[in-house]
């Protein structure tokens, strides 16, 4: 049976179901549903809620509550994601699952509260301080909302690191069916944990840091972070293709932009041009090496963000290694691309 | 004759990095000691500051975590609301509690969070090079006021317990000194009683101890504790601040 609700309320869903056990967070648009929503859930089903006096304190309460092994989250949107940089450095140093969710909004600055895609450089170039890295999942349906958020806390305990969902204030608000297709988690089947901090009973005292001082410990910690991000590298690529295989213009999109390219790759293909679409689930680690294999000298590629001056693009550029050329349409005055858009530059293409 | 004294459970067997005649050793062993009598060592987590006791995990023979810069109140807030039945204190400098912790500090009391702070004024940011700190007294020379805090400049020395007791979520507030037997005396009465305070699941409670910093204040150790009897007692006046437990 499938519920009609928004993104916002299906990623708690998904979240809750995954065993969440306390959220902190402070209001921001387009992303309050989910402070709204989960100060009444939490409570009825006696998990934690608190809204806290800032975003910065909402994330150091989720590394509380995470450094003792619980699955902590905090959410928010654009500008208060640049206020919980500090913290997600300390917590990629420290190595504590946890997830943040950003809703994006416009920017810089206060910029305005619709959908846009903004943040992604902040999400996969690191947004803090330090040699870190995070992995950013981008859901493009309220199906997805739920099933990442669902997914994200296995994936962030299974290599002791934080994970970021970058949605978008469309697709936590907009409203579709949603299939619950996930099974309750019990705090029993959560895996054990031999790192928290739930006090020094019948083992020796525990820390959980990120400062090594002594010479040659931070090295060794930092080289230590990059064998996991390259183990992340290797295991965790997700993306979905479709009508690429022929195709002669391959649209890469994320989000909510994939969803509207999906579209225009099937107004395109009833105009008579060949093309396709290449969307990362993840965006950290980046589907490089896919990317690459789709490149071809009689293939084109158009990167399609809510962005004004196009963010993931660059990463498509990398990808690409000068074997196809790639263009930009993007869109920041809080509207979406349009599908006509989209075909119209295709054609020029 | 048997062993009248020896190390507490609660400290591990190591030598402490802080400068010769520092206050910190004294108010860790207090709190150490306190944790034994209390039995509460293996259901403590500990949130430790930035600054000078930075490295409070290295000593503190239980857990402890790490918060950044002015957190620890949030960081304790996480820890004790998924885990209430732990006992969950925070170890905090001036500069990180008073300047960029204040909204962290005011809004955990405010909330009456069922943890403990303790809180070592010295003064000064010592980690740093003995920077003007929140707390430091009007007239006195540090790193960054080379002339002596200017009030029409740099402001007032923050009372944090003062400040904190107009709060209703503040329930046991004291501040104490370390300058003599009789005041560490005194200071471990405060912590022990602090500590209760969470146990008996009352609230919030912080425990302000003034202590020296001899090497930030370019001071011997004797004429750092003098100066603590002679002045810094002065501007900060002992005694319990709020008490509604």
């Amino acid at each position: 049976m499938k519920s009609f609700l928004n993104g916002n309320i299906a990623l708690c869903k998904g979240a809750i179901t995954a065993g969440l056990k306390s959220y902190f967070g402070y209001p921001i648009t387009p992303q309050n549903e989910i402070p709204s929503y989960l100060s009444r859930k939490m409570i009825e089903i006696g998990r934690v809620f608190v809204q806290a006096e800032s975003e910065i304190a909402a994330i150091n309460m989720t590394l509380g509550a995470a450094v003792t092994g619980a699955r902590a989250m905090t959410s928010s949107s654009s500008p208060g994601i640049s206020l919980k940089q500090e913290t997600i450095s300390y917590m990629a140093g420290m190595q504590v699952p946890a997830l943040i969710v950003n809703i994006q909004r416009g920017g810089p600055g206060l910029g305005n509260i619709s959908g846009a895609q903004s943040d992604y450089f902040q999400a996969v170039k690191g947004g803090g301080h330090g040699d870190y890295r995070i992995i950013v999942i981008a859901p493009n349906s309220v199906q997805e909302m739920y099933e990442t958020a669902y997914d994200a806390f296995d994936l962030a305990e299974k290599y002791r690191t934080p994970v970021m969902i970058l949605s978008d204030g469309v697709i936590g608000q907009m409203m579709e069916p949603v299939e619950f297709n996930k099974l309750e988690k019990k705090e029993s089947e959560l895996s054990k944990k031999d790192w928290i901090l739930n006090g020094c009973k019948n083992r020796k005292p525990r820390s959980v840091k990120s400062l090594f001082m002594k010479e040659g410990i931070l090295e060794e910690n930092n080289i230590k972070l990059q064998k996991k991000y390259k183990l992340i590298s290797e295991n965790e690529i997700k993306y979905e293709l479709y009508m690429a295989e022929d195709a002669e213009v391959i649209i890469t999109a994320y989000g909510i932009s994939s969803r509207i390219s999906k579209s225009a790759v099937k107004l395109a293909r009833k105009n008579g041009i060949k093309a396709g679409l290449f969307r990362p689930r993840v965006l950290w680690p980046f589907p490089s090496k896919i990317i690459n294999s789709l490149a071809k000298s009689n293939v084109k590629f158009l990167s399609v963000e809510l962005t004004c001056g196009g963010q993931m693009i660059e990463d498509v550029k990398l990808a690409l290694n000068g074997k196809s050329s790639v263009e930009f349409l993007g869109k920041t005055d809080g509207k979406l691309i349009t599908e006509e858009e989209i075909l119209n530059k295709l054609k020029i293409l | 004759m048997g062993k009248m004294l020896s190390r507490p459970k609660s400290l591990k067997n190591v030598a402490l990095s802080y400068c010769p005649g520092c206050g910190h050793g004294i108010v860790h062993r207090i709190i150490a000691e306190c944790i034994d009598e209390l039995s509460i060592r293996e259901k403590t987590i500990a949130v430790a500051p930035v600054g000078c006791a930075v490295f409070a995990y290295d000593y503190f023979n239980f857990d402890v975590t790490e918060a950044p810069h002015g957190r620890p109140p949030a960081v304790a807030t996480g820890i004790k609301r998924t885990n209430p039945d732990k006992f969950v204190f925070t170890y905090q400098g001036d500069g990180d509690i008073a300047a960029i912790g204040m909204a962290e500090t005011m809004h955990a009391a405010n909330r009456g969070e069922n943890i403990s702070i303790i809180f070592v004024n010295n003064a000064n940011y010592g980690m740093t090079g003995g920077q003007m700190a929140p707390t430091t007294l009007i007239g006195q020379v540090t790193d960054t006021t080379p002339f002596g805090r200017n009030s029409k400049k740099e402001g007032y020395p923050i009372k944090l317990c003062e400040l904190l007791s107009v709060l209703e979520g503040s329930i046991y507030l004291e501040r104490v000194s370390i300058h003599n037997p009789k005041n560490i005396i005194n200071t471990r009465k405060a912590i022990k009683k602090a500590f209760q305070c969470q146990i008996d699941g009352k609230g919030f409670s912080m425990i302000e101890v003034i202590s020296n910093c001899p090497v930030g204040w370019s001071m011997s150790p004797l004429e750092s504790i003098k100066w603590v009897k002679e002045v810094f007692i002065k501007s900060f006046p002992l005694g319990v601040v709020c008490d509604k437990r």
